[in-house]
C-alpha cells in the first residue's frame, strides 16, 4: 500500500527543470520534469558532495549536478560515466496533469 | 627423435604454428612473454625484421600485456583487452611462434635446447632469458592458506575481483594488504574501489620509504586514510590465521585484523632459478654485460631478472633501456647499456607522487623544500655540487619530468637555483608558462610515456613519419595508448611538430555533435537558426536535448547572434546564471550587488548591512573586484534579498555570470598625488557601458590612474592605464590559474576613444571566441596581431564592432534581479506545496 501525495501540476515545474518539496523530518526531494514531460523524483543531494540536484541542468533523462557536474540518471539515481554513487529515488507519477509523489517514509518502511 | 630443427609437434598445443624446418635463419628463443621479453623482440624487429627466427615461451595463458596496468584493471578503469600490448595477430604477422601456458623448465646449454613443462624441447642459436621477477612471500605461518595471494599477474587480479564480489554479497568484505610500497598501495586502492574495507600493513615507519621521504610519506598516509583505508605503519606480521582459508592477520604486537583476502605485496625478487640451474653466473640477478649477454655468450638476459653492474631494477624505464641495448647487440650495433637512473611517477587514488634519484641527503647535499600544507603540496629537490641529484614531489608532479631531465643530464643549476623549487615555468624566466615550451625544452631521450617506454624523440619521429593525430600516434608508437597520463604531453608534441596543421582537427563542441564550436557558430549565422531545438535538429545532434556542456554554449551563441530577438533559455543556463547568484558548496548562494567603479555610499552600505542582518548571512567579504559579497543566502530568500537591494538603488553585479563582472579602479587624479587622469570616473563610465553583457566567459576590466597600476589593469581581460598623454589600452590578461599579463593594444588620447576601443574589443571577443574560452587563451590562439588588425588598424571595422556591441547592450541592461524579484517566476524559488494526502491500494 502506498500513500500518494498530490504535490501540484506538471506546469508548476519548468520543462527541463525541477522544483523541490519538503516533508517534516525527511531529506528535501527534487521533482524533475524532462524535455519529454516525464516526471522523476530524487533526494535533492548528489551522491558526490550533496550538491542540490534540483539546480542542475536537466538533459535527456539525466541531470548534471550544479557543483561538480556529475551526471545522475533520473530513473535510477545512479551516477553516470566514470563516477559512481547513487541518490535514492522516490516513486512519482503523473495523473490527469497532477503530480503524485509516494510518501517517502512509507517507501522506506516498505523497503 | 630429433628436435634440433624446431618444435616438437604436440597435440595439446595444436594452435602453436609449426615452423617450416627449411627456415635457415638463426633461431632466437625467448623465455618469458612479459614486458621485457616482448619488448626486446619489438626492438629487434624494428632494427632487422628478417634476421632471426623467433619463438617466445610464456608461462601465462595470455598474449603480452602491460603488467603496470593491472592496477587500473583491478580498479575497474580498464579491461584486460585494453592492456594487451601485442595481439595474436601481431605475433602472426611478424612470424613469431608464441607458446603460452607452457613455462620453460630447463635449459641445456651444451645441447643448446630448452625444455618446457609439457615436455616440448626446442633448439636455439641464441637464448634470451626474460623471466622477470617473482613476488616475495614472507615466510610467516599461514602464508599458504587459500585467500593469500600476491599482486603480480592477471590471475591475482581475478582472485581479488572474486573476493570483492563475494564480500559484496555479505555486505562488504575486508582485505589486508601487506606492504605499503608502490604495488601494495595500488592493490589497496583497487580493492577499496571494489568496495572492500582495506587495511594496509607496513613494516617501515612511513609509506613508500624507498621512493618518498618522511614528509611526503606522511602526506600520502593521511590522504589515503581520508579515503577510508586503514594504514598501520611500523606493523610487523606475525602470522596469517584461519581454518582452511584465510581469516585474518595477527601482528607481532598481538593485534588481529580480520580479512577474507590477504595480498602480499612486500617486494619482488629476480626470477633466477632457471638460469642458476643452467649454471649461469648469478648474483642477485642473472649477471649480464653492457649488451645483456650472460656468462654464456649464446645466452642473453633482460629485464627484472638481471643484474647489471651490481644493480637490479624493478621499474619499467630501465627495462626499455636494456631492450634497446640488447637489440643493438643482436644486430651488430654496439651502443651498450650503461645503467639507468630511475624515477617513479605514481597516481594512487588521484594522488600524484613523483620521486627520482637520491633524496636521502648526505655529505654536501643541500635540500630545497617547499611545503604548502593547505594545498597538499610538498616538493623537495636535493642539490649537490650545483647539480640536481634527487627530487621528491607530492601533490603536484607537473615538473617531475623537468627535474628528472636536469638530473640525468647533470646540468649546472646554479643560475636558476633560487627559482628551482618553483618549477620549470618560473626557473626559465616565466616564458615557459606555455606547456608547449616546456615540452620543447625536454631532451630527445626524455621519457614521454612511462607505460610503453616511449621517448620524446620516438614520438616526434613517428609524427614526422606521418602520424598527425593523437590516435595515429597511439597506433604507431603506443605513446599515450595505455594509462593516458601523458596524453597532454603527446598533444603538445603534435602541436610543436606539426605547427599549425594540428589546428585542423579541433575538438567537437561536446560528445552530442561532430561539429566544432566554430562550425556551430558559423552555421547558426549562415542558416539563420533561432533556437536551441532548431540548431540540434538541423545539425543532427546525437542526444534529444543536448547535455550540460552544449546547451549553455548554444544559448550563448544564439544570444550573441540575435540580440533583442533570441529568447533566452533559462534551463540551458548553469545554476548561477539561472539563480542570479553564486551557488556555494553547502547549496546556499552568495549575492554581489554592483558598485559602479568600486564606489559606494552610506545608503548602499546600510542596505547591504540590513540584508546581512535580516537574512542572517553568516559572512560578508570584499571581493577581488572591489565589491561586497554577501554569503549564505537561501535559495527561497533570494527574491526578497534582491528586492531589498533594488530598493536601495543597487542592481546585480553579475558576479555569477559568463558576463562583464566588475571594473576595478584606483582613486586617480581626484585624490592620488600620482594620478594622471580620473581613473575612477572612467571606470564608472566603462562599467555603465558594459554591464549586463553576456560573454563567452567571465570578463573583467580595470582602470589604473598611473603606471603604478594600483588597479592591476595589466592582468585583466581589458585594462586601461592612464598616463599624462592619454590612455594605454591592453588586452588578454588573466589572474587565474595561469597568470597572464595583458598584451599592449594601443594608446589613445581621449576617454571617448578608450570606451570605443573597449566596446569593439569586447564585441570581437563575443562574436569569435568559443564558449568558455577566456580572452587569454583566445588571444594566444588567434594572435594579438589579429586582434589589433580588427580593433586598431581597421577604423571602420572598429566602429561597426562598437556599434554592434552598443546595440546589443540596449537589450541587455535590464537588471535580472528586478525582473525576478517583481514576480516573474519567483515561484521557482519556493518549494512545492503538497496538497492532499490520498491513500491508495
Amino acid at each position: 500500500m502506498t500513500d500518494w501525495i498530490d504535490i501540484g501540476t506538471l506546469s508548476d515545474i519548468p520543462q527541463r527543470g525541477a522544483r523541490t518539496v519538503r516533508f517534516e523530518g525527511e531529506p528535501e526531494i527534487a521533482v524533475f520534469r524532462t524535455g519529454d514531460d516525464k516526471v522523476f523524483a530524487l533526494v535533492n543531494e548528489c551522491p558526490h558532495k550533496k550538491g542540490p540536484l534540483s539546480q542542475g541542468i536537466v538533459h535527456g533523462h539525466a541531470v548534471a549536478c550544479p557543483l561538480h557536474n556529475w551526471n545522475i540518471a533520473l530513473a535510477s539515481g545512479e551516477a553516470q560515466g566514470a563516477d559512481s554513487g547513487c541518490t535514492p529515488t522516490i516513486a512519482v507519477r503523473e495523473e490527469n496533469g497532477r503530480i503524485l509523489l509516494a510518501r517517502p517514509e512509507v517507501m522506506r518502511d516498505a523497503a | 627423435m630429433d628436435f634440433q630443427d624446431g618444435i616438437e609437434p604436440n597435440s595439446d598445443y595444436d594452435d602453436a604454428p609449426i615452423v617450416p624446418s627449411d627456415d635457415v635463419r638463426e633461431h632466437l628463443v625467448v623465455v618469458g612473454n612479459g614486458m621485457a621479453g616482448c619488448r626486446a623482440v619489438e626492438e629487434l624487429l624494428a632494427r632487422d625484421a628478417d634476421r632471426y627466427r623467433v619463438t617466445i615461451f610464456g608461462a601465462e595463458p595470455h598474449v603480452n600485456y602491460n603488467r603496470i596496468m593491472l592496477s587500473p584493471v583491478l580498479a575497474g578503469e580498464k579491461t584486460f583487452d585494453q592492456i594487451v600490448i601485442n595481439t595474436r595477430e601481431w605475433y602472426d604477422e611478424n612470424g613469431i611462434d608464441l607458446i603460452t601456458a607452457d613455462p620453460v623448465t630447463a635449459i641445456d646449454r651444451a645441447a643448446k635446447t630448452v625444455t618446457s613443462r609439457s615436455g616440448r624441447t626446442v633448439h636455439y642459436d641464441r637464448l634470451l632469458i626474460a623471466t622477470g621477477s617473482d613476488p616475495f612471500i614472507i615466510p610467516v605461518p599461514g602464508k599458504d592458506l587459500p585467500g593469500v595471494i600476491s599482486f603480480r599477474d592477471m590471475n591475482d587480479v581475478d582472485t581479488m575481483l572474486a573476493a570483492a564480489e563475494a564480500g559484496k554479497a555479505q555486505g562488504g568484505g575486508s582485505a589486508v594488504v601487506i606492504g605499503g610500497g608502490l604495488l601494495g598501495l595500488e592493490a589497496a586502492h583497487g580493492l577499496t574501489l571494489r568496495g572492500m574495507k582495506v587495511t594496509v600493513i607496513h613494516l617501515m615507519s612511513t609509506l613508500m620509504e624507498r621512493q618518498l621521504d618522511e614528509a611526503a610519506g606522511w602526506l600520502l598516509k593521511s590522504a589515503l586514510e581520508g579515503r577510508g583505508q586503514s594504514i598501520l605503519t611500523g606493523a610487523d606480521t606475525a602470522e596469517i590465521y584461519g581454518e582452511g582459508k584465510v581469516e585474518g592477520v595477527r601482528l607481532k604486537d598481538g593485534r588481529e585484523i580480520p580479512a577474507s583476502l590477504v595480498v602480499m605485496a612486500v617486494g619482488i625478487r629476480p626470477a633466477t632459478a632457471l638460469a642458476r640451474e643452467a649454471g649461469l653466473d648469478v648474483g642477485r640477478g642473472i649477471k649480464v654485460d653492457d649488451h645483456m649477454v650472460t656468462s654464456d655468450p649464446s645466452v642473453l638476459a633482460v629485464g627484472e631478472c638481471v643484474e647489471h653492474d651490481g644493480n637490479v631494477y624493478g621499474l619499467v624505464a630501465p627495462l626499455w633501456d636494456m631492450c634497446r641495448s640488447l637489440a643493438d647487440g643482436l644486430t651488430d650495433r654496439h651502443t651498450g647499456y650503461r645503467g639507468s637512473v630511475t624515477s617513479t611517477k605514481l597516481k594512487v587514488a588521484g594522488l600524484d607522487v613523483f620521486s627520482a634519484g637520491d633524496f636521502s641527503g648526505g655529505e654536501g647535499c643541500e635540500d630545497i623544500v617547499l611545503r604548502d600544507a593547505a594545498r597538499g603540496v610538498y616538493k623537495r629537490v636535493v642539490v649537490k655540487d650545483d647539480k640536481v641529484v634527487g627530487a621528491v614531489l607530492y601533490g603536484d608532479t607537473a615538473d617531475g619530468g623537468w627535474y628528472f631531465d636536469l638530473l640525468k643530464k647533470g646540468e649546472d643549476v646554479s643560475e636558476v637555483r633560487d627559482l628551482l623549487i618553483f618549477g620549470q615555468a618560473f626557473a626559465s624566466g616565466g616564458g615557459a608558462l606555455d606547456p608547449k615550451a616546456a615540452v620543447a625544452a625536454l631532451s630527445d631521450d626524455a621519457e614521454i610515456c612511462g607505460c610503453n617506454g616511449v621517448s620524446k624523440g620516438q614520438v616526434v619521429g613517428c609524427i614526422e613519419a606521418g602520424a598527425c593525430s593523437l590516435d595515429a600516434v597511439r597506433a604507431t608508437c603506443k605513446a599515450s595508448a595505455s594509462c593516458g597520463q601523458c596524453t597532454g604531453l603527446v598533444e603538445s608534441l603534435l602541436a610543436l611538430t606539426l605547427g599549425e596543421e594540428v589546428e585542423a582537427g579541433p575538438k567537437t563542441l561536446c560528445k552530442c555533435t561532430s561539429f566544432t564550436h566554430d562550425d556551430v557558430r558559423r552555421e547558426i549565422v549562415a542558416q539563420d537558426m533561432r533556437s536551441i531545438p532548431e540548431v540540434m535538429q538541423k545539425l543532427h545532434w546525437a542526444t534529444p536535448d543536448g547535455c550540460s556542456s552544449c546547451r549553455p554554449a548554444l544559448n550563448y551563441y544564439l544570444l550573441c547572434a540575435l540580440p533583442g530577438e533570441y529568447v533566452d533559455d533559462q534551463q540551458s543556463r548553469f545554476v548561477n546564471e539561472r539563480m542570479h547568484a553564486n551557488i556555494q558548496k553547502d547549496g546556499t548562494y552568495s549575492v554581489v550587488p554592483r558598485m559602479w567603479g568600486g564606489l559606494t555610499n552610506p545608503r548602499e552600505l546600510r542596505a547591504i548591512a540590513d540584508v546581512v542582518e535580516k537574512y542572517d548571512a553568516p559572512m560578508v567579504k570584499v571581493t577581488g573586484g572591489q565589491r561586497l559579497d554577501i554569503f549564505g543566502i537561501k535559495k527561497e530568500d533570494l527574491p526578497a534579498v534582491w528586492a531589498d537591494l533594488n530598493a536601495a538603488g543597487m542592481v546585480s553585479g553579475h558576479a555569477y555570470g559568463k558576463s562583464l563582472r566588475t571594473v576595478k579602479t584606483c582613486v586617480g587624479s581626484e585624490w592620488c598625488r600620482f594620478g594622471t587622469q580620473d581613473s575612477t570616473g572612467l571606470g564608472v563610465k566603462t562599467e555603465r557601458m558594459t554591464w549586463g553583457s553576456w560573454m563567452p566567459h567571465k570578463f573583467k576590466i580595470a582602470v589604473s590612474g598611473c603606471p603604478r597600476n594600483c588597479a592591476e589593469a595589466t592582468i585583466k581581460d581589458f585594462g586601461i592605464v592612464c598616463v599624462d598623454s592619454g590612455y594605454e589600452l591592453s588586452v588578454g590578461g588573466n589572474g587565474g590559474i595561469k597568470v597572464r599579463a595583458t598584451d599592449f593594444l594601443c594608446k589613445v588620447a581621449t576617454e571617448e576613444e578608450a570606451l570605443e576601443y573597449c566596446a569593439a574589443f569586447i564585441q570581437v571577443y563575443r562574436e569569435e571566441a568559443r564558449y568558455l574560452e577566456r580572452t587569454a587563451p583566445w588571444i594566444e590562439r588567434v594572435g594579438v596581431d589579429y586582434v589589433k588588425s580588427r580593433v586598431v588598424e581597421d577604423e571602420a571595422g572598429r566602429k561597426a564592432l562598437a556599434a554592434r556591441f552598443l546595440y546589443s547592450q540596449s537589450f541587455s541592461q535590464d537588471d535580472p534581479w528586478a525582473e525576478r524579484a517583481s514576480g516573474d517566476r519567483a515561484d521557482l524559488h519556493q518549494h512545492l506545496q503538497p496538497l492532499a494526502l490520498e491513500a491508495a491500494e
